[in-house]
């Protein structure tokens, strides 16, 4: 296999590996770019991702299992937001409840249902989401470069990940090119100044949320239905932080986040593929370097590329109206 | 042990005298990947679950969810007076060091490593004549002369899956390309089904298009991959051709439930013993899984190839090399 088409194939497991991020990273903007710490990511990602393989199983409907996931998280997100905007919780310490419940509850639910250690039954062909082949890309897989960037790289994925690159340019025009989106940065930048324009503070932030809810639940969804099989017991392996670093890495911004998901995503995928290939001009690289690599990247680019990221100015901060 | 071949048969004989025989009081301790890991784990719960049904004995058992919780599992067995207490797993080892060393009156039985100890009893599998013979019939069913091996967690334990597999295949065509991948370096690399299906797309995009895994709850990923890409994936530990049929050429078996059935057996007829035991092909310990699943992918070749493997390594003609015995592998 030449050196072009392995890179063609990485960058391919990229675009698999960095789509729950970009949809988690999104999500935890939404809530966050209006006041609200969306802690809660992991926990609402193995709901979502639960209720998918559940609902998936019994229904033989991944769309099905798709709305449950989705219903889960809206739920949850709902539940963050009543502990935090109404009644002016800690929003660190609802996340980590909220996380810490999804962990236990997923697992009891699922050793409940399906007496399998907290796992769920494998699901079949119709039960989840399958890939799609994009028009032409079958004719073009013999034309060079452009043919195999196009039928290898872009076609063949499942429906969810086109989902979430589109998402990406559909939440910046909603944060910067919408009446909604101004709003919403502003209850995160000045909520005193949107409650005098005589916009409800607590409304807008439910609101944030609510978008929150919606993608965390796409990508719990594309866990278990689209890149698994099935459910485990903490399946999502820490992505919801590492979404939420990944907003952090892209400050709060929908294109900058997508490319730090990307980066991420892209050192897991490299750590997978990098074993025990020979790569042109080093030679066959040690897995245990391999695998560290991710680490040691994350640590350099954090350290000298990132610069000063500036939070929402009342992120974390519960709006009271008047003393 | 000897009879471990006959163990089936036995079990029928054996259920008159269990009434006779001591009440035990057995108990299990899975290792992470939990009991229904659709493998190694799983296997030794099926062969408590036997040893239930035969006799009627119940036993207790535990899924650990991270390490701490080892010891705490054993010593709480072990004080409430189970006996004998089988753990499964190589990572039990040094929490059983120090369990068995406080409970000398209580007997032990680990799966797959070696504790000294005069109440322990180590069980051992040939896992490389298993491998090997699964890895004939990979040879033997790629069409482009490369196949792949993923593992779980990087240890010789798995190097020695993988060194078996590869002189299988090499011992029926020498010129079919190994591709080894190890999963991770944790104990989170028994659990990681995702990263098990990216490894084997990443197989199938080098142009492997039989895999074979040893690795647990991910492994599972790995036979899915390849149902998915409508490739063949070899299973591990249980059988596991009824996962995806058709798809999966045939599963490696290593009877961790024959193990777990004998070491209650023994316990409740007095003939409990310590010291390690190493269960081969000979003693019926590993073995190829051949049903109407996988009938239809399995040619009379094949089945003809790995009869005679099969018994020339029972007759010792044939030596399998043991990655455990000097940690590197011939080919």
């Amino acid at each position: 296999m030449d050196n072009f088409q392995m890179v063609v194939l990485l960058l391919d497991a990229t675009m698999r590996t960095s789509t729950p991020l970009i949809l988690a990273a999104l999500a935890g903007m939404f809530s966050e770019r209006a006041g609200t710490i969306n802690l809660a990511l992991e926990g609402m990602m193995l709901g979502g991702a639960f209720s998918a393989a559940c609902v998936a199983y019994y229904t033989d409907s991944h769309w099905l299992g798709l709305g449950a996931a989705v219903l889960t998280t809206i739920a949850l997100s709902l539940l963050h937001g009543f502990a935090c905007i109404t009644h002016k919780g800690n929003q660190v310490v609802s996340g980590m409840a909220i996380n810490i419940l999804m962990s236990g509850l997923t697992a009891l639910v699922g050793i409940a249902l399906f007496s399998q250690g907290g796992k769920t039954p494998a699901l079949d062909h119709e039960a989840r989401f399958q890939p799609i082949t994009l028009p032409g890309a079958d004719a073009v897989a013999n034309v060079p470069v452009l043919g195999s960037l196009y039928s290898e790289l872009l076609s063949g994925h499942n429906i969810l990940v086109y989902v979430a690159f589109l998402a990406v340019p559909a939440s910046w025009w909603v944060l910067y090119r919408t009446r909604f989106g101004l709003r919403l940065r502003a209850v995160g930048e000045n909520p005193g100044a949107v409650d005098t324009a005589g916009i409800s503070v607590v409304a807008m932030r439910y609101r944030s949320v609510l978008c929150s809810g919606f993608l965390v639940g796409i990508s719990g969804a594309y866990l278990s239905t689209a890149q698994g099989a099935s459910f485990l017991s903490d399946m999502t392996a820490g992505k919801g932080y590492i979404a939420l670093a990944a907003m952090v890495f892209g400050k709060w911004r929908p294109f900058p986040a997508m490319f730090a998901c990307i980066l991420f995503g892209f050192l897991d995928a490299a750590a997978t593929r990098l074993q025990g290939v020979s790569v042109p001009g080093i030679g066959e690289v040690p897995v245990q370097l391999v695998q560290a690599l991710p680490y040691i990247l994350t640590v350099i680019l954090l350290a000298g590329f990132i610069g000063r990221a500036v939070a929402p100015k009342s992120l974390g901060r519960p709006y009271v109206k008047e003393r | 042990m000897k009879k471990l071949l006959t163990t089936m048969v036995a079990a029928v004989a054996c259920y008159a005298t269990v009434a006779s025989a001591a009440e035990i009081k057995p108990a299990v301790v899975y290792d992470l990947g939990g009991k229904f890991d659709r493998s190694f784990n799983q296997s030794a719960h099926t062969g408590a679950e036997k040893y239930k049904e035969d006799t009627g004995t119940a036993y207790r058992d535990f899924e650990i969810q991270n390490d701490s919780q080892r010891e705490q599992a054993m010593r709480n067995f072990a004080r409430r007076g189970m006996n004998p207490i089988v753990v499964i797993g190589f990572s039990q080892a040094s929490a059983l060091e120090k369990v068995a060393a406080e409970f000398p009156d209580t007997d032990f039985a680990i799966v797959d490593s070696v504790v000294d100890l005069p109440n322990v009893q180590s069980i051992l599998f040939k896992e490389q004549e298993g491998s090997f013979l699964v890895g004939i019939l990979a040879a033997m069913a790629s069409k482009t002369h490369k196949v792949g091996f993923i593992g779980g967690m990087d240890i010789p334990l798995i190097h020695k899956f993988s060194c078996g597999y590869t002189q299988g295949v090499k011992h029926s065509d020498p010129n079919t390309e190994v591709l080894v991948n190890m999963t991770g370096t944790t104990g989170a690399a028994w659990n990681d089904p995702v990263k098990g299906g990216e490894l084997a797309k990443s197989q199938f995009d080098r142009g492997v298009d039989v895999v074979y895994h040893a690795a647990g709850g991910t492994g599972v990923g790995v036979l899915q991959a390849a149902a998915d890409a409508g490739k063949l994936g070899i299973g591990v530990d249980s059988n596991q051709n009824a996962l995806h049929p058709g798809s999966v050429l045939t599963s490696m078996l290593k009877r961790v439930d024959v193990a777990v059935y004998q070491a209650f057996e023994d316990a409740a007829n007095g003939k409990w013993h310590s010291g390690t035991t190493v269960l081969g092909l000979k003693e019926g310990g590993v073995d190829w899984a051949l049903d109407k699943n996988n009938e239809k992918l399995i040619t009379d070749d094949m089945k003809a190839a790995v009869a005679k493997a099969k018994e020339e390594i029972i007759d010792g003609s044939l030596k399998v090399h043991d990655y455990m015995t000097d940690s590197a592998c011939p080919m």
